[in-house]
């Protein structure tokens, strides 16, 4: 790109003059609302804990169902159109807990229902999400490898 | 006889024709039925699918509205007009195709993201001048959920947008070409070229296309002999709150100050209680504020000479990913009337 | 008391990745792929068992959780079957999760239409 003398000077001035003019974060305030909504979304998970261990469900399966049904309300709420709204406010404290999971692959796949339901549900649905099963797995395989010959 | 324009300086030409406007329509969304400009959109729609079953084939639907509803303003008919410019944001620009389709006009489809409404319009007013056509319609569109869609996430994904981040404006805006009558004229044509500074962040778009519109003005400035002061309003597409910011500052660098005169289409479109962060964006929006907000200011004598620019960031859903960084465009089109 | 937990454990989890959103340029998706291997590796570690045991489900609801589980449940496998758990464990240890996202995408699909924002 070819550039004379006086816009090589404009385009060094460009980053500070960029950086200047950006709006300043509002990080206090986005941190105190993903951590009130997460902490929130984490006590509907306990909540679901408890009441399972109390009935007298094992702790290995009360840890599946609590995730099946966090995967649920995540699901319900991406459908009805509220979880986008909740995330616009709470931020991470949407996109971390596993109701963000849920949400990245309920919202695809309602979106691409237009296409079809084998090469627009089926085919979208994991491509927000697939990269956290991918490497999820995929690194739980490796410890796994690991584990495997350093306890021999 | 022909009237040929001619080229001043490096990327201008005179016209000597001045082609005129003879009308423009503008169709928009509910959202920015609700903005400030809500009284200049000739439609407002109520429902943002337009009655079609995809956001898609609603973006080619109002469209193809804008289109026809310019051409009974003229009392033209399809027959009547020699060429259809048109362009949009979608893959292969299917708005625009599928528009085209049902139009009995020969088509010429443009991308320049969301440059095209100047885009289409300064080619549109190059043809007429070189004396290739009687009618000209040059008309754009974008749609929120749609851009959505292609370039960024599902609707109901639950996202945060950034403070620099920008709406798409739902909205399609034409302008029909005649060679006579009493309406504002194009009086020149200056066509950008890309730059690109080095913006890598798809949030910010505003500042990954003022290099491109700084170029561009600075240019017409240039070519054309004009200064600041010869102009009533300088509008740019979409650069928003930010971009505005950086093109004010820079243009003061190369020495013109256009502070007073300035305003940027995504800037003017939404209101501060709309939640769009940095402004509008997508052809559409410099598009229905052309078509709407200006157009109508310049018939009505409030702006007697305007120069606009639309601005489009030349990005593809796979580029950014890639590491490459933003380019933008900006093409300048002058308008006068009522001199 | 273990609300009280769940709510600190958690929010704070969520305000790490709230840091990250607004000062690095990560992505959403970028901060779930390195939060859910960190789970993993913690996990392995045994020290994402430290956190559920003070948090609850503070430290198994957030996608860290996800990898902890992941980890917890191929180191069981590994123990019990050998090498072949490392490939199984994990996923049947989140087999209940996986199924749950697809089946329920899949129903929450048929039933509903995107809303237009704003």
């Amino acid at each position: 790109m070819n550039m004379e003398g006086n816009e090589k000077k404009i385009k060094d001035k460009f980053h500070k003059v960029t950086d200047e003019s950006s709006p300043k974060s509002k990080l206090l305030k986005n941190c105190i609302c993903a951590f009130i909504v997460g902490g929130i979304i984490c006590d509907i998970g306990q909540f679901f804990n408890n009441y399972l261990i109390g009935i007298g469900v094992s702790r290995d399966d009360t840890s599946s169902w609590v995730t099946i049904i966090m995967i649920f309300i995540g699901a319900l709420l991406t459908g009805i159109g509220v979880y986008d709204k909740i995330a616009n406010f709470a931020g991470a404290g949407t996109v971390v807990p596993i109701t963000g999971f849920a949400n990245s692959i309920v919202s695809p796949a309602i979106e691409f229902k237009k296409e079809g339901y084998i090469l627009g549900v089926g085919a979208k649905m994991f491509t927000i999400a697939g990269p956290v099963l991918v490497y999820g797995i995929g690194s739980s395989i490796i410890v796994g490898v690991i584990y495997y010959f350093v306890s021999r | 006889m022909i009237n040929l324009g001619k080229r001043v300086g490096k990327q201008t030409i005179k016209l000597d024709s001045k082609p005129k406007i003879i009308s423009a329509y503008s169709v928009v969304g509910p959202k920015e039925g609700e903005g400030p400009l809500s009284d200049y959109f000739d439609l407002i729609l109520q429902d943002d699918l337009n009655g079609q079953k995809s956001y898609e084939k609603a973006e080619s639907s109002i469209l193809y509205n804008a289109i026809t509803e310019c051409l009974k303003r003229a009392k033209l008919k399809e027959s009547d007009i020699n060429y259809l410019l048109a362009g949009d944001l979608l893959n292969q620009i299917s708005s625009s195709n599928f528009a085209a389709r049902d139009l009995d006009i020969p088509f010429i489809g443009l991308y320049g993201a969301c440059s095209t409404m100047t885009e289409s319009l300064g080619l549109g007013a190059l043809l007429m001048e070189g004396g290739f056509a009687n009618y000209i319609v040059a008309a754009t569109s974008s749609h929120f959920s749609s851009a959505e869609r292609q370039f960024r996430f599902p609707l109901e994904y639950g996202s945060q947008r950034h403070p620099t981040a920008h709406w798409t404006v739902t909205g399609a805006g034409a302008m029909l070409l005649g060679k006579q009558g009493n309406f504002p004229y194009i009086t020149y044509v200056t066509t950008g070229k890309v730059k690109d500074y080095g913006i890598t962040d798809v949030n910010n778009m505003g500042a990954s296309m003022a290099p491109a519109a700084i170029d561009t003005i600075k240019q017409h400035f240039e070519d054309t002999g004009r200064k600041p002061q010869d102009y009533n309003l300088i509008a740019t597409g979409d650069l928003g709150k930010y971009g505005k910011d950086i093109t004010l500052k820079l243009l003061k660098e190369y020495g013109y100050d256009i502070e007073k005169i300035y305003i940027d289409c995504g800037d003017e479109i939404y209101g501060t209680n709309q939640e769009t962060n940095a402004g509008g964006s997508g052809c559409g929006c410099s598009a229905v504020v052309d078509c709407g907000y200006i157009y109508k200011n310049i018939m009505s004598g409030k702006f007697k000479r305007v120069l606009i620019l639309s601005t489009g960031a030349l990005l593809s859903t796979t580029s950014s990913l890639q590491g490459e960084t933003i380019p933008g465009i900006a093409h300048a089109v002058s308008i006068e009337f009522g001199e | 008391m273990d609300y009280l937990m769940a709510f600190i454990v958690g929010g704070v989890i969520c305000a790490i990745g709230q840091v990250l959103m607004d000062k690095t340029s990560l992505t959403p998706a970028r901060i779930v792929v390195s939060f859910v291997t960190i789970g993993v590796i913690l996990g392995a570690f045994n020290i994402y068992g430290a956190i559920v045991k003070i948090g609850g489900a503070g430290a198994t609801v957030p996608i860290t959780g996800f990898g902890y589980s992941l980890a917890k449940a191929t180191i069981k496998e590994v123990n019990s079957g050998g090498l072949l758990g490392a490939f199984t464990g994990g996923i049947k240890g989140t087999a209940g999760g996986i199924g749950a996202a697809i089946l329920f995408g899949y129903i929450m699909a048929v039933i509903f239409n995107p809303k237009t924002k704003g």
